[in-house]
């Protein structure tokens, strides 16, 4: 037995030296030699300041002149509290399909972008918009759940619908590869290119 | 069905397929240790190891021998990570100044880690300093796999009527040769994707909203490789792979998919390589793809239909994206749930608790039978357990004396085989029934109906599996779990894997039986349909009837669109 346990604590510290400290360092370093930017955090600068990191989705359904990502279920880790889009704390709802609550919160998501869109029509809202996601990060909206929300972002910042539309086709990004996922726009992104026009204006 | 989901599903199961020659018969080479492409750099190290504590490469051990060591070296991680997590407020490389963990904590993380469950009770994010998730957690992601490969390949040994094997030199080379050359490919391409890897503390953004938001770094890349490679699947992250942190594209989502199957599928390879039955080694991958592909067509079909109660509000779509990102497609995420249930890994890449009841089903059937490739090595046990008590009761049927590579399956290794198949339902409904019939236990449920019933089954199916993922909505955090899942996913653990390598041994010392046109074909089609058909009656004898009262009641109340509050 005792010698068994003696072999057993010599393999694993040899182990432990090789794939704890070996091989976490010898991929840092190549991480940080030859992909800086992504091995850093993908940090999205605006005017010399980081804002936001390219993967990461914010809460902009703060605001009524910004693009608003889908619903995110996350809670706040140090007060237990709804907060969106908290990095700190991903998650999902975690609400089962028969639970009345996520029909409510679809409901109510559903309501707000009614109440704030001019023109807009429930048959014209992705589902996946009034969803909550996965992670509560997801940087992503189809292409149509950015389209439908030119209306409210042009009411808001009195930029045209027109620009705006450019601005939304030019955030758009096809699937990985020409094939792989699906079309979207990264909110962050597409925000960030709404908030230097809005500098200039 | 779109032409991503095509192709995505397409490189994936492909990828799987290709790989499982060659990487199989690395494998064996590996195992039987002839020289291969790696000998230059690792061999010095290991000779080193092996040096040390005083055992040659070609050197054997019994049964019982195998399995204590295998035992006693779990329990000194399992001490290891208790002790290091317990005092993770003195170590170096913790920019959040995270603290000590809580002694249940503790006990339920390293009882998961150990056990290659890696059931989380915890969001890293917010909890782990980067030592330990590279230094405890990371380093039982590697050493916990490559253990239960070593029991795996000890048992194919014995199949192939040559001597166990030495753990040590098991546990050592499959780490050496297999999962760290794996991790750094993997590894590297998560970076070039945009998964951080990093030492730089948290990143703390002013928005353009004008709010704040921390956004979590750390060595990442290197332990979503190893994390799926080794079908461990703890996540860094709370969200595990749904965060776009740990799992930035669509093609990270086709990679991990693929690295969580790349070992297992070619385990099996190994196994025909080592008794010289190629042919069996294929009716066994069909009869695991069989059902890799139902439970996949089991996931994607009724999510890409959606949720008939949210349909009937008229909104653009139908699929079900409640608890998706959205880069991954429907495809992407289906055939990546596919994997982490079929090889047993345990991560997620979407709310398992917000998926409709007939793919949550799927999630079941993946644990239930945790032979659909299963992870390295411990999937192949659970395959070669269910051979057995197919060929048993074969048999039974037809009257004659059952053999399984040439050697007769008597009293010894059907009883030991049926104590293996017994355990997993017993571990599970017993505890699921303790669960539901104590306060403590439901206090836990986060979903009402049927479907909170669902949650609970799914932990302890979960924990006995060593899967690891969770609905989870569930508590984990209470008492209760963080001690009754610990103990499961041990008990299940190592009771089975212990009393499998009895049953290697056993067959091992009989004297082989020549095949004559009387014995039963196992390398056949035929057979395949057989086994296929006992494996599924075996286990809907076993779990329907709890099934019935989750998954599918929840499914009939749906479509009668009834909602619970």
């Amino acid at each position: 037995m005792l010698r068994i346990v003696k072999r057993a604590v010599i393999v694993s510290a040899f182990l432990w030296v090789m794939v704890a400290w070996g091989f976490t360092f010898l991929l840092l370093g190549l991480a940080q030699l030859l992909f800086p930017f992504q091995a850093n955090g993908s940090v999205v600068q605006f005017h010399g300041h980081p804002v936001a990191s390219a993967h990461v989705g914010q809460n902009f359904a703060t605001s009524l002149r910004y693009f608003w990502g889908r619903p995110s279920a996350t809670v706040s880790p140090t007060t237990g509290k709804p907060d969106p889009y908290d990095a700190l704390n991903s998650g999902p709802s975690n609400l089962g399909p028969t639970n009345a609550a996520l029909l409510q919160q679809i409901q109510a998501a559903v309501a707000r972008y009614l109440a704030t869109t001019p023109g807009l029509r429930v048959h014209e809202i992705p589902i996946s918009l009034v969803e909550s996601s996965g992670s509560g990060l997801d940087p992503d909206i189809t292409l149509q759940s950015a389209l439908i929300q030119i209306p409210r972002v042009a009411k808001y910042t009195g930029i045209s619908p027109h620009v705006l539309r450019r601005l939304v086709y030019q955030a758009a990004r096809g699937p990985e590869l020409g094939l792989f996922g699906v079309e979207r726009v990264n909110v962050v992104q597409l925000n960030v290119s709404l908030a230097k026009l809005l500098r200039h204006s | 069905m779109s032409i991503s989901t095509v192709a995505t599903w397409a490189v994936v199961i492909g990828g799987l397929l290709i790989c499982a020659k060659p990487l199989g018969l690395y494998l064996y080479r590996v195992f039987t240790f002839q020289p291969t492409i790696l000998d230059r750099p690792l061999k010095p190290v290991e000779d080193l190891i092996f040096r040390a504590i005083h055992v040659s490469r070609e050197s054997s051990m019994s049964a019982v021998e195998y399995g204590v060591s295998f035992m006693l070296t779990n329990l000194v991680w399992a001490v290891m990570a208790y002790v290091l997590l317990r005092t993770q407020g003195l170590w170096p490389f913790n920019p959040e100044h995270f603290g000590n963990l809580s002694a249940g904590l503790s006990f339920n993380t390293a009882a998961s880690f150990v056990t290659n469950t890696n059931w989380q009770a915890y969001s890293g994010e917010n909890t782990m300093s980067y030592f330990s998730q590279f230094a405890v957690l990371q380093f039982l992601q590697f050493v916990t796999p490559a253990s239960g490969a070593a029991a795996g390949v000890a048992f194919v040994r014995a199949m192939a009527g040559r001597p166990l094997g030495n753990f040590f030199v098991d546990l050592t080379v499959f780490t050496t040769r297999v999962l760290l050359p794996l991790s750094v490919i993997f590894g590297l391409f998560f970076v070039a994707q945009g998964v951080p890897d990093t030492l730089l503390g948290y990143l703390h953004l002013h928005t353009l909203t004008g709010a704040t938001q921390t956004v979590p770094r750390g060595p990442m890349a290197g332990w979503e490789a190893i994390e799926h490679l080794g079908q461990n699947g703890g996540g860094f992250t709370g969200a595990n792979s749904a965060n776009p942190l740990e799992n930035p594209t669509a093609l990270t989502n086709i990679a991990q998919s693929l690295a969580m199957g790349l070992v297992p599928v070619a385990f099996f390879y190994m196994f025909g390589r080592f008794t010289g039955r190629t042919r069996l080694a294929w009716t066994l991958m069909g009869v695991a793809g069989t059902l890799f592909l139902a439970m996949l067509a089991m996931i994607y079909f009724p999510e890409a239909a959606g949720n008939p109660i949210v349909n009937h509000l008229g909104l653009l779509g139908h699929a079900n994206m409640e608890g998706k990102d959205l880069r991954f497609g429907l495809g992407g995420t289906a055939i990546f749930e596919t994997s982490t249930m079929a090889f047993s890994t345990g991560s997620v890449v979407a709310a398992q608790d917000s998926f409709l009841p007939i793919p949550g089903l799927a999630f079941f059937l993946g644990m239930f039978l945790n032979m659909v490739f299963g992870a390295t090595g411990v999937g192949l046990l659970n395959m070669v357990m269910f051979v057995i008590l197919t060929i048993f009761l074969m048999g039974l049927m037809v009257g004659r004396t059952p053999e399984f590579l040439g050697k007769k399956i008597e009293a010894r290794e059907v009883s030991l085989t049926a104590i293996a198949f017994l355990l997993h339902p017993l571990l599970i409904l017993v505890g699921g029934a303790i669960a539901v019939s104590t306060s403590a236990g439901l206090a836990g449920v986060f979903n009402p109906g049927p479907h909170g019933l669902s949650e609970i089954l799914y932990a302890f199916s979960s924990a006995a599996a060593n899967n690891g993922s969770a609905m989870a909505g569930l508590n984990a955090a209470l008492p209760f779990y963080e001690i009754a899942i610990g103990l499961v996913a041990i008990i299940g653990r190592y009771a089975s894997i212990m009393v499998m390598l009895l049953v290697g041994e056993s067959l091992l010392k009989k004297k082989a039986v020549p095949q004559t046109s009387g014995t039963m074909r196992t390398d056949t089609p035929l057979f395949g349909g057989i086994l296929l058909g006992s494996i599924m009656i075996l286990n809907a004898l076993t779990f329907f009837p709890v099934m019935a009262l989750g998954p599918l009641a929840e499914h009939y109340l749906l479509l009668a669109h009834h909602l619970f509050s």
